[in-house]
C-alpha cells in the first residue's frame, strides 16, 4: 500500500470519527430540547382504555391520590424498576393503599393494546391499572401530563424499535390536581415517606 | 508537510481505537450479585443484571454475552436525561479498569435478553457467558427473581 492510498484511508477514518461525535452532540442537544417541558400545575385529564378493556378517565379515580407513570410494555429495564418500586410502595403503605390509585400509562399504543398490558401490570400484584388507546388519545394525553415519548428506531431492538419516554412518577391529589413528581431511580420508601406526608 | 498530513490522521486513529485494544487478564474477572427479573412470556425481551470485578492488574474488555435462553443477548444501558427522560442503547464494548467494578444495575447498564427461548420464571435460574476481549470468557448462574424484585436480594 503507497503512503498517498494509506493517507486517504486515514482521513476518511477520522472524518467518520468526527462526524459521528458531531452527530451524537447535535443528537443529544436536539433530544434534551425536545424535553424541557417541566410539569406545571395542571390536573390529570385523560380518557383511555384500561388492560380489561374498560374507558376510564380521570373521574373514575376521584376522591383517590393517583400515581401515575408512563412507560411501555416491552421495556425490561426502566418500567419493571419503577413498577416495582410502585408495588413496595402500596405494600409500605397498608391499610391507606385503598386511598391510592398506581396508574401505568402506556406511550407505545402501536404495541400495548389492552391484552398486552394485562398480561404486564396484574403481574406487580400492586392494583396497578394499565392505561392505553388509539395514538392520538396517547398524544393527547401526554400533551395533557407535560410529558415527552419518542420512538427510537433501533435495530437491535424487538420489532426494530424502542421508546424514549419520560420516567417521572407524578402524584396526583383527590381533586385530580397536579402534587409531585419524583426523578426515576427514588426509592420505595423515600416515595412513601413524602407520599404519607400530602395524604396528612 | 506529507509527514505531517499523514502522522496527524494515524495519531487521532490511534487515539479512537485506544480503549479497544485487546489485554488479556479476563481469567481475574469475577461476576457477583447475579439476578434478574421474571419474564412475561417469551415475547418480551427480559433483564438481568450483576457487577463485573476485574481483580488483576491489566485493563479488560467486556465484547459480548452468551446465554441458551436467549437468541440476542445484549448489554444495553438506560440513561435517563435531566429533563426525566429516559432511553436504552446497545451500549457496545465495556472496558473495566485493573481494580474497577462496572455494575449492571436498574437504569443503567443492562444484560438485555431478546429472542427469549423459553419464559423466565421465577424461581429458575440460567446460564450467562461474558466473553472478554482475550478470548477468555466467564459463566455464572443467574436466579430468577420475581417480577417486582428491586435487587439481588428480591
Amino acid at each position: 500500500m503507497n503512503l498517498a492510498l494509506l493517507r486517504k484511508i486515514l482521513w476518511v477514518l477520522v472524518g467518520v470519527a468526527a462526524l459521528s461525535f458531531a452527530m451524537l452532540l447535535l443528537w443529544d442537544s436536539y433530544r434534551s430540547e425536545q424535553g424541557s417541558d417541566e410539569p406545571q400545575v395542571f390536573r390529570a385529564a385523560f380518557e383511555l382504555t384500561d388492560h380489561q378493556g374498560i374507558v376510564r378517565t380521570q373521574a373514575d379515580f376521584a376522591g383517590r391520590w393517583m400515581l401515575v407513570f408512563f412507560g411501555f410494555a416491552n421495556c425490561p429495564d426502566v418500567c419493571p424498576t419503577t413498577l416495582s418500586e410502585v408495588a413496595a410502595v402500596m405494600d409500605l403503605l397498608g391499610n391507606d393503599a385503598e386511598q391510592v390509585q398506581p396508574l401505568f400509562i402506556s406511550i407505545d399504543p402501536e404495541r400495548d393494546t389492552p391484552e398486552v398490558l394485562a398480561d404486564f401490570v396484574p403481574r406487580f400484584d400492586a392494583g396497578i391499572i394499565g392505561l392505553t388507546g388509539t395514538p392520538a388519545q396517547i398524544a393527547l394525553t401526554s400533551d395533557t401530563f407535560h410529558i415527552f415519548f419518542e420512538r427510537i428506531e433501533e435495530a437491535s431492538a424487538p420489532d426494530g424499535y424502542t421508546m424514549g419516554h419520560s420516567s417521572q412518577l407524578f402524584l396526583f391529589n383527590p381533586d385530580a390536581g397536579y402534587t409531585t413528581s419524583w426523578q426515576y431511580g427514588t426509592p420505595a420508601e423515600e416515595i412513601l415517606v413524602e407520599l404519607r406526608e400530602y395524604m396528612e | 508537510m506529507k509527514r505531517v498530513t499523514l502522522v496527524m490522521p494515524l495519531a487521532l486513529v490511534t487515539v479512537l481505537a485506544a480503549p479497544v485494544a485487546a489485554l488479556a487478564g479476563s481469567e481475574d474477572v469475577e461476576i457477583e450479585n447475579a439476578w434478574a427479573r421474571a419474564s412475561i412470556s417469551t415475547s418480551r425481551p427480559g433483564a438481568a443484571y450483576l457487577t463485573v470485578r476485574n481483580t488483576g492488574d491489566v485493563a479488560v474488555t467486556l465484547t459480548g454475552l452468551a446465554t441458551p435462553l436467549a437468541m440476542m443477548p445484549e448489554i444495553h444501558e438506560t440513561t435517563v436525561t435531566a429533563e426525566g427522560i429516559s432511553s436504552m442503547a446497545p451500549a457496545g464494548e465495556i472496558t473495566i479498569q485493573a481494580g474497577e467494578t462496572v455494575a449492571l444495575e436498574p437504569g443503567g447498564l443492562h444484560a438485555m435478553l431478546m429472542g427469549l427461548q423459553s419464559p423466565m420464571t421465577e424461581g429458575d435460574s440460567f446460564p450467562l457467558t461474558l466473553t472478554f476481549s482475550d478470548g477468555g470468557d466467564v459463566t455464572v448462574d443467574v436466579p430468577i427473581l420475581g417480577i417486582a424484585a428491586r435487587g439481588p436480594e428480591g
